[in-house]
């Protein structure tokens, strides 16, 4: 459960980091962190204390492996998730890059030329 | 039985096409015009073949439903593959001749039919994860093609879409863990007979708040829309085409309606929510987009309160205490105003486009009597003025009226009077359009403009054609793809059939 909770903490720093921060590489910096919150999360949930890999061994019988097996469809998605998170922090920095070229500045609050 | 065989080309095809395209321009640069232009038509072929199928689900790789990816095809995703595809396909003519002002013509071509492969991904797959990962695809593609420019208000506009659109998907992503966490299965047939056996508890209730953020973020309904009005315009002509007009509806819409109706099923609080957030939308996004003078920015906010109607619509067909017919009725007018938004919404970006490609402006003040210079492109233009503003026979008109009826005699008075009032403020702010852009004094500046080249008229004209086709056909309009479309959503029974595949 405590575990639970500290993803949540760190998810919540993140959202923070994301608001309260004017400097686009810190914002950057926090969305990182809420994803990394979330991948987490999913990690957490196919965890299993005494856990082994879901591998049906020749001295194992079918009831060891349903008790100890981990549930692998976590770990894929996670590594899916972080494939997907590393093409968006890519792209967000050379967007970044770009807007420092352009404007001469991280701060947000001087990037603010669309209006209404 | 061939479409069920060729079912996953939808995905692979585009899929293929970005990268060759990629490789084929290192030897020739002309070749990326005529890989975008097959790929685009062969899909929109595909596309309308699909309407024309039975219901039918595709194992991935053949593994069993529940542990397999399923594809999934019904009346409703035959419906947005079409949408989607003949939409990309006009904007892929259109983009031919409209790109050469930019450069790096292969890699706009190739993010195109990325963000196609994302949006195609989502509408035909079974599984909530593979709809987060399409659903990323096409809007990491989206986030790149708004910045394609790369001038300053570009860039800006980019890096806001990206921002709160990651933060969308993240909160997705974690609706997504959850369920999974409850229910141990991401298959959706699967998970809607899994919440049918848990029923609405607490942890689903978590569940649906995350996914009315997340993908009402990606359809931008009003407390979530503040990107829209940036990005939108921001984008090259075409993909703000697609972006208005298909992708907030692939990625937004659609997968609400789909996890909606047919994995939680009909609920009164998620349809009271809905209709709320469709209401203010229609609302805050009409009387922000009367004050505009950038023209693709008022059509901006014209797409948020625009959308608003279809989610107006989606929510009345969820609420399990209208009788079934008017709610029938209500989604019916939320699918038919989102096929006519998805026309209407396209051709007015593509008309900007094509005036901004021959004046150089944007700001509506400063055009002015250009009926006299640009007739085709204007001609276009008003027709989608007058379908987006309602005015009969054209096919807005039908779509809003169903809404309004549906909502009246769901003694929804108040959401229905906002309609008509709403609908009345469209027309006024779209004749503004008129008397500023296409009618009125013709500047000196403009005197030797020219209409714009065939391969830009020609799109704006079968869209016109398609405007003035879906308002006449109303009558007929019963029995058609729009029907099966309705009762997919309806039927969440043989949804959940799907899971034995076949």
């Amino acid at each position: 459960m405590i575990l639970y909770f500290l993803t949540l903490v760190l998810f919540v720093m993140g959202v923070y980091c994301l608001i309260a921060k004017k400097n686009i590489i810190k914002k950057i910096i926090g969305l990182t962190i809420t994803d990394y919150a979330i991948n987490l999360f999913i990690i957490i949930i196919g965890y299993r204390a005494k856990g082994i890999a879901p591998i049906m061994f020749k001295n194992m019988t079918i009831q060891e492996l349903a008790e100890y097996g981990v549930d692998p469809l976590p770990q894929a998605l996670v590594l899916t998730s972080i494939v997907i998170g590393l093409g968006v922090l890519s792209l967000m920095t050379s967007i970044c890059l770009r807007l420092y070229e352009k404007y001469k500045t991280f701060d947000m609050s001087e990037i603010n030329r669309l209006k209404g | 039985m061939t479409m069920q065989t060729t079912y996953p080309l939808f995905t692979a095809l585009p899929l293929a096409a970005a990268f060759f395209n990629l490789l084929v321009t290192k030897i020739n640069k002309k070749a990326a015009d005529y890989i975008a232009f097959l790929a685009a038509g062969t899909l929109a072929v595909l596309a309308v073949l699909t309407v024309f199928e039975q219901p039918f689900a595709y194992r991935v790789g053949g593994f069993p439903a529940p542990w397999g990816i399923l594809l999934v095809s019904d009346g409703l995703s035959s419906l947005m593959l079409v949408i989607v595809n003949v939409i990309a396909f006009l904007s892929i003519i259109y983009s031919i001749k409209y790109m050469t002002t930019y450069t790096a013509k292969p890699k706009y071509y190739s993010l195109f039919l990325l963000m196609l492969t994302g949006m195609n991904g989502v509408v035909i797959t079974g599984d909530l994860f593979n709809i987060y990962v399409f659903l990323e695809i096409a809007s990491i593609a989206s986030y790149a093609l708004v910045g394609f420019g790369c001038e300053h208000e570009e860039l800006e506009a980019s890096f806001k879409y990206l921002i709160l659109g990651s933060v969308a998907s993240t909160v997705i992503l974690f609706g997504i863990a959850f369920l999974y966490s409850m229910t141990g299965t991401l298959n959706m047939p699967d998970l809607a007979r899994q919440i049918e056996i848990l029923g609405i508890n607490k942890a689903v209730a978590f569940v649906i708040a995350m996914f009315i953020m997340g993908f009402g973020l990606k359809a931008s309904t009003v407390p979530f829309h503040a990107w829209l009005p940036d990005a939108h315009p921001s984008a090259p002509a075409p993909i703000s085409a697609m972006l208005s007009g298909v992708l907030i509806k692939a990625i937004g819409v659609y997968a609400i309606a789909r996890i909606m109706f047919n994995v939680i099923g009909p609920n009164e609080a998620v349809s009271s929510i809905l209709m709320f957030l469709g209401a203010l939308s229609m609302v805050v996004g009409v009387f922000l987009a009367v004050g505009q003078s950038d023209f693709k920015r008022m059509l901006a906010y014209h797409s948020i309160s625009q959308m608003g109607y279809v989610t107006l619509g989606l929510g009345l067909g969820l609420n399990p205490n209208v009788p079934p017919a008017i709610a029938a009725m209500g989604l019916f007018g939320g699918i038919y105003h989102m096929v006519n938004h998805a026309v209407f919404k396209s051709l007015l970006f593509l008309c900007s486009g094509s005036f901004e490609y021959r004046t150089g402006t944007r700001n509506r003040y400063e055009m002015g009597g250009l009926i006299r210079k640009m007739p085709v492109t204007s001609v276009t233009c008003s027709i989608a003025s007058l379908s987006i503003s309602g005015v009969p026979p054209f096919n807005g008109f039908w779509s809003k009226l169903i809404i309004i009826v549906a909502l009246i005699q769901a003694s929804y008075y108040v959401y229905g009077a906002i309609a008509v009032l709403v609908a009345f403020m469209t027309l006024l702010s779209f004749i503004k359009l008129q008397r500023f852009v296409l009618f009125g004094q013709l500047p000196a500046r403009f005197a030797n403009i020219k209409e714009a080249p065939f391969g830009m008229t020609f799109p704006l004209v079968v869209l016109a054609v398609l405007c003035i086709g879906l308002g006449l056909a109303y009558p007929f309009i019963d029995q058609s793809v729009l029907q099966a479309a309705r009762d997919a959503l309806l039927d969440k029974l043989s949804y959940m059939g799907y899971i034995l595949g076949g």
